[in-house]
């Protein structure tokens, strides 16, 4: 089997293998390679050879796409890790790379999906079309479980296939005109999705920042909680609280200066709560849990990470109705009439996990599965703290976020990759001041972690 | 049971009811001035502005619903929206529900899947649906439907290129397109939006538009076999198309989600005309094939071949949407589709697509025995009927005051729909005869 042919089985995204770091000219013949530092980046050329005399079409890419750097994260780290295990077959190799959940989805949840499915087939349970915000009971419930007292109401949620494509949909009704701002470190959806609509300038590579983006600085130094007096106003702003990466999860008090700050800039918070139930602590879960909230934020979250849903597919989006853009329209209106012509729902045997997630036996199951990867991330903490680094996070999020000062995070990735066999992410994947942390997820089998933690301790001893 | 469904279906209860040639960029929704606290200085996306009523469906359910509540012993018939009716069979559903409980096993658990789809769907839906024209695996995004897909695509596309549909034609072209920039405005004299190119397509010219007065454009949307009119192209008629749009550099979006509704020697995919591969994008959909329209399934595939202007090939650019802006369809839903293209699935889901044919032929003969010129119904689940000299939302309202059956006014599918009306064929036997009587009465 050929070497392509291989990874197109084997890595998760088969066409990433494409390009790591696409510089096309359409004058230049093969793709300049760009060697970014220490780091290995496997290109194949932009253009094969064969469509260089072939037919194209008069129709010019997407100058917006032509912006963005290289491949998504998540599928380089599965070219990396595919390309690594081509190289170790017997490796064992562990994944503490992307944050893909492991563990069974708990029975009184995939039993309700199972009795939906086979409803399917007979006359009474049949049913085509939902509505494209949701079913009315599974609004119902996310409303009733997660903002009870918040004055969020039922049709104020609108159900997802998830929180990564909400970004973009959310993306869709801003429009090309907006400015926004991203913690830097951040889920790189956010910054992506900007570059793809238009609201980014090129990117640069001397501060390795794209352009018209506020980079809103996340580190040890300020608590991972951006100072706020050096921001500049943008319209949006994403905010991501546990945070991924730095698994942060901001105070009552930052938040509710957050949310001031956005009052005074007259600007709307896209705040990503996917993590919220690995709080251990006594933060608030949602945005809305902030006095006037619903006027400046929208909360996006996601079943993936609490019920393993990551392949399931199912999410949720709050837009408030007090939401208003500058001309006084409620930015819910225009959220559904993106859902209700570029979307046309979440799977109805998804949802139907989602209500089995929500009841008490559901709630309680999901504890259970998230209490279990937060024992992952504790044993995860407790060795790289054993072993003299400085870790972040873990209290409040399944990610540890390790500092490796001084040092390239995809050195540092390569390196515990080649001399371990364990894959982890490498921080300026999230952004220049991930630049010298690498972030470890807490998803695997138990034994995984365990032998994870045993080989970081042999490698940093 | 009809009127929950009905009621499950609407928009957020504050949509406004609209007559569809009203426009409502009024900027403040609710009028009282103290009763709207702050406003962000956000400005509203001026595209979403442009669009001139709510989305064509959840308008037809809102009409629906304002009828049941009018008439709530009515017994509504609704022929409108395209929702599939009969139940998915046994095979399909259990490969869902064992897949479900696969979900909560150790051997069974997966996580995240490839965002362009199982790899296994995908191989399924090049062997049974492109296995004579080439199509390759790693060509077939899987994904949840053909209405999302068309949106990627119009993402993936950007706002800086010119866009030509069908009149009439699925909304989701033009609303995508105005949505992402593309449109500009809208013109109310002809009720077009000033940058797309409408080629008509009507009774006179046989449903397929004259490409000789077409103007270039970067995107052809076309959809075969089409709805509204439910005409399905000619290998000939496909020909000319491919031709054109080499000639004009341009790329096709052929939209063959009712292929399988195909009675006739018509092409099911665009793929069968040679030099395709260098021009066109097809998008398809299991919802009216396999009865998945709350399960959410479909695909996109994006030939190898086709390149931009610089050589650039689409495929990269689709797969980096697909990566970022989508995270790959349910796995149950794909558990299910690789179960619809099974021997036994298959055959199941042809044995329901001929039902709905069968429906459809029972609703042209329907409104053909009143006089009336009926097309489509044949390669489609649609029957396109002409009421020449009338307006298309008068007679919808007609038909919903006298007979409770609910339709669609063909206005909503572009200038070029008016004086029709769509009639949908999905709908379970009784009802379908039902309704077919009630229409045989209309006039009399």
């Amino acid at each position: 089997m050929s070497l392509l042919q291989h990874l197109s089985t084997t890595i998760s995204s088969s066409s990433s293998a494409f390009l790591v770091h696409s510089n096309f000219n359409s004058r230049t013949k093969n793709v300049s390679l760009q060697a970014k530092r220490n780091s290995i980046f496997k290109c194949v050329a932009a253009v094969p050879k064969e469509s260089q005399t072939a037919y194209k079409t008069n129709v010019s890419r997407n100058g917006n796409l032509a912006k963005l750097q290289a491949g998504y994260l998540f599928p380089e780290i599965a070219r990396r890790r595919a390309a690594h295990l081509l190289k170790y077959p017997d490796a064992q190799v562990i994944s503490l790379g992307i944050g893909d959940t492991t563990e069974p989805i708990p029975e009184v949840i995939t039993s309700a999906m199972r009795k939906r499915s086979q409803e399917l087939s007979t006359l009474e349970g049949y049913s085509g079309y939902g509505a494209e915000q949701g079913e009315k009971s599974l609004r119902a419930a996310i409303a009733s479980t997660f903002y009870t007292n918040l004055g969020i109401e039922d049709d104020d949620i609108f159900v997802s296939d998830g929180a990564k494509c909400d970004i973009s949909r959310l993306q869709v009704v801003f429009g090309a005109d907006v400015t926004m701002a991203v913690q830097d470190p951040s889920y790189p959806a956010y910054v992506d999705s900007s570059v793809i609509m238009g609201q980014t300038g090129q990117f640069r590579k001397d501060v390795l920042k794209f352009e018209s983006i506020e980079y809103m600085k996340c580190t040890p130094e300020n608590g991972f909680f951006p100072d706020l007096s050096g921001v500049c106003r943008t319209d949006i702003i994403f905010f991501c609280s546990p945070n991924n990466p730095t698994g942060a999860a901001a105070t009552r008090e930052q938040l509710t200066q957050l949310v001031k700050f956005a009052k005074d800039n007259g600007s709307i918070i896209v705040y990503d709560s996917a993590y919220a139930m690995y709080m251990s602590e006594d933060n608030p879960r949602s945005i809305f849990e902030i006095p006037g909230a619903k006027e400046v934020a929208i909360e996006t979250s996601s079943f993936s990470k609490y019920a393993g849903f990551t392949g399931v597919r199912l999410g949720w989006t709050v837009v408030p109705k007090e939401l208003l853009f500058s001309d006084g329209f409620p930015v819910a209106k225009d959220f559904s009439r993106i859902v209700c012509t570029c979307f046309n729902g979440a799977s109805n045997i998804a949802q139907a996990g989602g209500l089995a997630c929500l009841s008490p036996e559901g709630l309680k199951a999901m504890h259970e599965v998230i209490g279990f990867y937060k024992e992952n991330t504790d044993i995860i903490v407790e060795t790289f703290n054993s072993l003299g680094f400085n870790v972040y996070g873990g209290k409040n999020a399944p990610y540890v976020w390790v500092h490796f000062p001084g040092q390239s995070s995809w050195d540092v990735f390569s390196e515990i990759l080649e001399k371990t066999h364990v894959v982890t992410t490498p921080g300026s994947g999230f952004g220049p001041a991930g630049e010298g942390f690498v972030r470890v997820s807490a998803f695997g089998y138990r034994s995984n972690i365990l032998e994870a933690c045993k080989r970081f301790k042999q490698l940093y001893k | 049971m009809q009127y929950s469904q009905l009621s499950t279906r609407i928009c957020i209860p504050y949509a406004v009811s609209l007559q569809p040639k009203t426009t409502w960029n009024r900027p403040k929704f609710n009028n009282e001035k103290s009763t709207v606290g702050h406003c962000t200085r956000v400005p509203r996306n001026a595209n979403m502005e442009k669009l001139q009523s709510g989305y064509l469906f959840p308008e037809i359910c809102m009409r629906e619903f304002e009828h049941s509540q009018k008439y709530p012993q009515a017994g509504l018939i609704r022929l409108g929206v395209g929702d599939t009716t009969e139940p998915i069979p046994d095979i399909i559903t259990s490969a869902m529900a064992e897949h479900a409980h696969a979900l909560s096993t150790v051997q069974g658990y997966r996580g995240y899947g490839a965002e362009q789809g199982d790899t296994a769907l995908r191989k399924a839906i090049a062997e049974t649906f492109y296995r004579d024209v080439g199509v390759k695996a790693n060509e077939v995004f899987v994904s949840d439907g053909a209405q999302c897909d068309i949106s990627r695509l119009q993402m993936l596309m950007g706002p800086n290129v010119s866009v030509a549909v069908q009149d009439p034609s699925f909304p989701g072209y033009i609303d995508s397109s105005v949505i992402v920039g593309q449109a500009g405005m809208f013109q109310d004299e002809n009720g077009k939006y000033e940058n797309i190119v409408y080629m008509k397509c009507g009774h006179e010219n046989n449903f397929f538009p004259d490409l000789s007065t077409t103007s270039r454009t970067d995107i052809i949307f076309f959809c075969s076999p089409n709805n509204p009119t439910g005409y399905a192209a000619s290998r000939q008629q496909l020909q000319q198309l491919v031709e054109f749009a080499k000639a004009n550099g341009s790329i096709i979006v052929y939209d063959s989600a009712y292929a399988t509704y195909i009675s006739d020697e018509s092409p099911k995919s665009i793929f069968e005309i040679p030099g395709a591969k260098e021009v066109a994008i097809e998008v398809s959909s299991f919802s009216k094939f396999a009865g998945f329209t709350g399960v959410r399934l479909g695909w996109t595939v994006v030939p190898e071949e086709l390149l931009y202007l610089n050589g650039f090939p689409v495929i990269k650019d689709y797969n980096r949407i697909v990566c970022t802006c989508f995270n790959g369809a349910s796995s149950v839903a794909q558990a299910g589709g690789l179960a619809c293209l099974s021997k036994d699935g298959y055959r199941a889901l042809s044995a329901v697509v001929d039902y709905y044919k069968g429906n459809a032929g029972i609703i042209a003969d329907a409104f053909a025995s009143l006089g009336l010129k009926v097309y489509g119904g044949k390669n489609a689940p649609y029957v396109w009927v002409h009421f020449p000299g009338m307006s298309s939302w008068d007679i919808f309202s007609e038909i919903l005051e006298k007979t409770h059956i609910v339709t669609v006014p063909g206005r909503g599918f572009g200038p070029g729909g008016e004086e029709y009306i769509r009639v949908s064929a999905f709908g379970q036997r009784e009802r379908i005869l039902e309704a077919s009587r009630r229409l045989k009465n209309l006039y009399k």
